[in-house]
């Protein structure tokens, strides 16, 4: 009997190897598909932060972006997640050393590895999203975050029923602190007497504390959270989610990408950045042969940042009518929104 | 404490076959999920052994990996069970960073080293509170070291943050240069992959381990306080206060890993939403390695190679870099269940015992 | 011998390890109702042949027959099924479990999904009564004495159906008293018709409650002969195979200058409650001073509070004419103490040390051993070596790791240890605790040796011969204080027991 099991296992790991052997043929088509599938011989490479590809954020609308690059131009995409701070450098070379017309740093964490890259390969061609980064052959690209969180801040503030709204934010970075602000500052604009109520919970990738932080929030009364936290703000969806299914009357505000999309119940509207915009502007720049270094910030006059065409769904006509007229204010330079 | 402790001594074959079984499960689990498994480990090699700049970094990935496997099985020789190790890392980084910003107008002779001095220091000091509770009242040093660990990650963010933190950004100021530990003229050669003189340390500490360890009069207090207290008590040797120390030894280890990350590889200090881990992966390192200095500087290069190797599996046959994890997972799975290598083997060991007899 | 069939029947059984033949074609007849005794020195081959017939391991040669038929044994449950149950020396018992939990363990009476705890408990309530076992099923295995707990392993095997019981070295870690007790329950298991079979090294129990003995040495059966037939000493020396004296030859002492002065020291447990209650006692160079006393009466307190290892509340203790009292360990012992320790394992080695290593558990830190912080190894080889060879340590090197000697040959080892250092005082407790005749004789020996130097020697043991045989004085301690004094000239068993046992009357009041 423990013989019969011994030998079914030795031939089990036998069998094993022989598989292996198999297999080899039939996956090198679709693994290699990457690199090789396309037409083009333009390679575009992109890295992302430790949020990994499937963030529902500014890595997957970048990554978004490339394969929509892929499916219209041809070219070959290809990404690299990196699991700790260490594997930036690693994971960049790797594109820059494979000679990749274009490497991409997504994130503002990525900032020092893209510039120590591109010191040290004056040659290739890299780019950042929502850094600046100082060197000839980097694009840097970021956006006027407290713009599109103005607007949002206007229909939060015309829509509320308690006065009361939060704003869940992730790390006290610059860039969270502009959302805070314009969003604060949009509220202010149309409704004087609504208070704006902030939480930073520290982290981009803790759901858990995203929940706490608009368990609080709503518990004071907020009917309106506005969530820039990346993945934390999973875990303001979730609350809302469960507070709705209760019968309270609650809406998140989504951040970066159309968060209705995922969480059509609970969202009212959402602060859209077009990171995948500006990854296709950029990868088209080296194509055509006019990519040049350099700082860009998108704003809402360039699209680059705004509310979701989807807004019309939960949004009444009058106030989506005020947010335009702001929005007009804005590009004119009529209203100046405060970055912090 | 007895099985704790056979599953981290033994000989040399257990560790080999787990590592192929390992290898064989990661292979399965690929083939499963529809990806070549032997192209999966060919680009491992490749990546980790294609070129220059690859090898270089690999060695990166293990520096620390080897020294927070030292901190770990340092303490376990003593017999205590330091999961610290992601605390004490996360100290020596920040005193690191603390006088590599902070400490101006030295020469990069001295302020190096000084600034490698305080992380290993503090990262002792930090992991010696735990030793003094467990000395003095008792309290276990699994629970306070991981208690710790958290104190340890927010008490750096603070530090960062409150003295370090230059506007707008999500990292401390560069270091100094004088406080670099970089070895420009072999990251020249390595192609920029970035080598410092922490790789030599790590080896370093290893042979200070084993001589302190096995030659030394405190190295053999602190291993018959691990062995059996109560024979260590009896023969005079005081065993709090060793306690104290091989947790004060075992922090050094980890905290100057965290130094030489600082110090050869970032050149500054982020603010942390997480533990980095490494510290965690030093008990992996110290299980494979056996306890043993040479058999951590074994173990912390396969474990470094297999995590650095996981970028060219996803990168050469699409594998995600979880399923490196998983491999991993199973090697330390079948050195801990030791039993199922000894029974797969057994035929081979009764064979040759048969033989003996007639 | 029975002319009825065998109830158990061992022919020619055969077991070879690599190096070493254990059993060597060994036979052995078991008939109904019998107490059985296998006798034999530590690594005689006892256990692996018991172990065979609980098909543990399986018999290279041979075969085993039951009620004339035969058998094969090939795993644990086997044995269970065919009705043979082990006592084993140490207990598989799970200590926060009640007796019946433990009992049932891996056979679970069930009714429908539930556990049928109440049927069970009243069955070994039943059980326990019939063998006048005195074990409540309900109690907790931790809150039970140890001789209570090896009575709930003999209720596992009862309760599985055993016919046949094996008891491994069951009186090894028993009181006197509890001794007494379990020959009861082994009479009475035989009378109602169990077979017993009795592995042990102890002659004297053999000769109280064995109707046969077994004797095995080296792997063979020497002898097999009927116990009233058969005296202690015949039995000693088929053993051990050659003569054997009993009684340990000395000249009378010559006790010279006070070397441990104890006045008046008391101490408390961690819990509060008092272990020693103003306990005085002198010893003199050139005397061993035996300390009478049932187990639990102070005598490791004592032990500790001289070694340093246990603070005293008050009263003092004096080497010579040093002060020791409430000093660290290290202090002590370089105030001339050593000390054999009760317990080996626990505090007289470090097992996973290897024996050199081991011989300077305490002068690792002194030159030559060490050496600028280093360890010289040359000089503890040479130290290791001599030790070796001067105390017959029977080890294969000095490297071998002292888990894997015997515990006669690790015993040897720490006395060798113990007295190189050429104390003044020798604190000897039980060093004689699960040795061999030939082992005992040994160290008994070197502690009257010491003594002849002119050592003190402080002898601490529950074995009353060994207390009548060595010691030149008496004390007996009782409740954590010296009850008595007598002289092993003038005193009998009787009178030490009643002292033992709490009351003065018999020997002369102390002081």
């Amino acid at each position: 009997m423990k013989k019969t099991f011994k030998l079914s296992m030795v031939m089990l790991l036998a069998l094993t190897v022989v598989l292996a052997g198999c297999g080899n043929k039939k996956s090198e088509s679709n693994s290699n598909a990457g690199t090789e599938g396309g037409k083009s011989e333009v390679k575009i490479g992109m890295v992302t932060d430790v949020g990994g590809v499937n963030d529902k954020s500014f890595n997957q609308s970048a990554w978004e972006g490339l394969q929509q690059m892929k499916a219209e131009k041809g070219v070959a995409v290809e990404y690299l997640q990196s699991t700790k701070a260490d594997d930036y450098n690693t994971n960049l070379n790797k594109f820059v050393k494979g000679k990749y017309a274009l490497t991409w740093g997504i994130g503002m964490s990525l900032a020092d590895a893209v510039g120590s890259v591109a010191k040290q390969n004056k040659d290739a061609k890299l780019a950042i999203i929502d850094a600046e980064v100082d060197q000839p052959n980097v694009k840097s690209v970021t956006f006027a975050e407290h713009e599109g969180s103005f607007l949002v801040g206007v229909v939060a503030g015309k829509m509320t029923k308690t006065n009361k709204i939060g704003f869940v934010g992730g790390v006290k970075l610059p860039v969270i602190e502009r959302f805070a602000a314009g969003f604060a500052a949009g509220v202010k604009a149309v409704n004087p007497n609504a208070v704006v109520t902030n939480n930073f919970t520290g982290a981009f990738d803790k759901p858990d504390l995203g929940k706490t932080a608009a368990a609080t929030l709503y518990n004071d009364g907020a009917d309106i959270i506005f969530q820039a936290a990346g993945g934390t703000g999973t875990g303001v969806f979730n609350e809302a989610l469960g507070r709705a299914k209760s019968g309270q009357k609650v809406w998140v505000i989504g951040v970066d990408k159309d968060q209705s999309i995922e969480f059509p119940d609970v969202t009212l509207t959402s602060m859209v950045k077009r990171v995948d915009e500006a990854v296709k502007r950029v990868s088209q720049e080296v194509i055509d042969g006019t990519f040049k270094g350099g700082h860009e910030t998108l704003t809402l006059k360039d699209n680059g940042v705004g509310i979701a065409d989807t807004s019309s769904k939960t949004v009444p006509a009058d106030v989506l009518k005020i947010v335009d007229e702001y929005k007009e204010k804005i590009i004119s330079g009529e209203i100046k929104v405060p970055e912090k | 404490m007895s099985k704790l402790y056979k599953i981290f001594t033994g000989s040399i074959v257990i560790p080999l076959v787990a590592i192929v079984f390992g290898l064989i499960v990661g292979a399965i689990i690929m083939l499963v999920g529809g990806y070549d498994p032997l192209l999966a480990y060919q680009s491992l090699f490749e990546q980790v052994f294609g070129n220059l700049y690859d090898f270089g970094e690999t060695l990166r990935e293990i520096t620390p990996l080897i020294l927070t496997g030292l901190a770990v099985a340092f303490a376990f020789r003593a017999g205590l069970f330091n999961i610290g190790g992601e605390g004490q890392f996360i100290v020596g980084m920040t005193a690191a960073t603390f006088v590599g910003v902070k400490v101006t107008g030295l020469p990069s002779i001295i302020h190096a080293p000084l600034a490698l001095i305080a992380g290993a220091l503090c990262g002792g000091l930090w992991a010696a509170i735990a030793g003094y509770l467990k000395a003095k009242r008792g309290v276990n040093e699994v629970i306070t070291t991981i208690m710790l660990n958290w104190t340890a990650l927010y008490l750096g963010n603070y530090i960062v943050n409150a003295f370090m933190l230059p506007e707008g950004m999500d990292h401390s100021e560069e270091i100094q240069s004088t406080a670099s530990i970089s070895i420009p003229s072999l990251v020249n050669f390595f192609n920029d992959a970035r080598m410092h003189w922490g790789m030599l340390l790590a080896v370093l500490a290893s042979v200070f381990f084993y001589y302190f360890m096995w030659k030394s009069k405190q190295g053999y207090e602190l291993r018959a306080v691990g062995h059996n207290p109560n024979a260590a008590d009896y023969a005079g040797m005081n065993v709090g206060r060793n306690v104290v120390k091989a947790m004060f030894i075992s922090g050094i280890f980890a905290g100057l890993a965290g130094a030489v990350q600082v110090l050869g590889v970032f050149h500054y200090q982020s603010i942390m939403s997480g533990s980095p881990g490494i510290g965690f992966d030093g008990i992996a390192v110290a299980l494979i390695g056996m306890n043993h200095p040479f058999g951590i500087l074994l173990g912390g290069s396969l474990f470094g190679i297999l995590t650095y190797g996981s970028a060219g599996m996803s990168f050469g046959a699409g594998v995600p870099p979880e399923l490196i994890r998983i491999v991993i997972g199973s090697i330390i799975f079948f050195i801990a269940a030791q039993g199922i290598v000894r029974w797969v083997l057994k035929p081979l060991y009764s064979k040759r015992k048969k033989e003996k007899v007639l | 011998m029975s002319a009825a069939t065998p109830v158990l029947e061992l022919k020619g059984i055969t077991k070879r390890f690599p190096g070493i033949v254990a059993n060597d074609s060994i036979s052995l007849k078991l008939n109904k109702g019998e107490i059985h005794a296998l006798l034999g020195e530590n690594g005689a081959g006892k256990s692996t042949l018991m172990n065979i017939v609980f098909g543990l391991y399986q018999p290279d040669e041979g075969s085993i027959e039951m009620n004339g038929q035969p058998v094969l044994i090939d795993n644990p449950n086997k044995a269970i099924d065919l009705g043979i149950g082990m006592v084993h020396q140490h207990f598989k018992l799970v200590e926060p479990f009640t007796v019946t939990e433990n009992i049932i363990l891996g056979m679970e009476p069930r009714k429908g999904l539930n556990l049928d705890y109440k049927t069970a408990a009243a069955k070994i309530k039943a059980l326990s009564e019939q063998y006048g076992l005195k074990v409540n099923p309900n109690a907790k295995i931790h809150d039970i004495s140890v001789g209570m707990q090896q009575r709930v392993e003999i209720l596992k095997t009862l309760y599985r159906g055993a016919d046949i019981l094996i008891f491994d070295e069951p009186t090894a870690v028993l009181t006197p008293q509890e001794i007494s007790e379990l020959m009861e329950i082994m009479r009475r298991l035989v009378n109602e018709g169990k077979s017993i079979i009795l592995i042990t090294h102890k002659l004297k129990e053999i000769m109280q409650i064995s109707n046969v003995v077994t004797i095995i040495r080296r792997g063979k059966v020497i002898d097999t002969v009927k116990t009233f037939e058969s005296s202690p000493q015949e039995l000693a020396e088929k053993m051990v195979g050659r003569n054997v004296t009993f009684k340990v030859e000395k000249k009378p002492a010559e006790p010279k200058e006070n070397v441990l002065t104890i006045d008046n020291i008391s101490a408390k447990s961690k819990d509060g409650v008092p272990v020693l209650n103003g306990l005085s006692l002198n010893l003199r160079a050139g005397e061993i001073l035996g300390v009478a006393g049932v187990d639990g009466n102070g005598q490791s307190e004592l032990i500790e509070a001289i070694t340093g290892l246990r603070k005293v509340d008050s009263g003092t203790i004096k080497i010579l004419d040093k002060d020791i009292t409430n000093q660290p360990p290290r202090k002590v012992i370089e105030s001339g103490v050593s000390h054999i320790p009760e317990d080996r394992h626990k505090h007289g080695l470090v097992l996973d040390f290897s024996m050199k290593e081991n011989l300077v558990l305490e002068t690792y830190y002194k030159e030559p051993y060490n050496k600028k912080g280093f360890l010289n190894y040359d000089a503890i080889g040479k130290q290791a070596s001599r030790l070796i060879e001067q105390f017959d340590v029977r080890t294969p090197s000095m490297d071998t790791l002292a888990r894997s000697l015997s515990g006669g040959n690790q015993q040897k080892a720490i006395i060798a240890r113990e007295i190189d250092k050429n104390p003044d005082l020798l604190i000897a407790a039980q060093p004689t605790r699960g040795l061999d005749v030939g082992a005992i004789e040994f160290v008994q020996r070197q502690l009257i040796a010491q003594r002849d130097q002119g050592k003190a020697v402080l002898l601490i043991s529950f074995e009353l011969d060994e207390i009548m045989n060595v010691s030149d004085r008496i004390v007996v301690i009782y409740e954590g204080k010296i009850v008595g004094e007598v002289y092993p000239e003038s005193t009998n068993d009787q009178e030490l027991g009643l002292m033992m046992a709490g009351s003065t009357a018999g020997g002369k009041a102390h002081e």
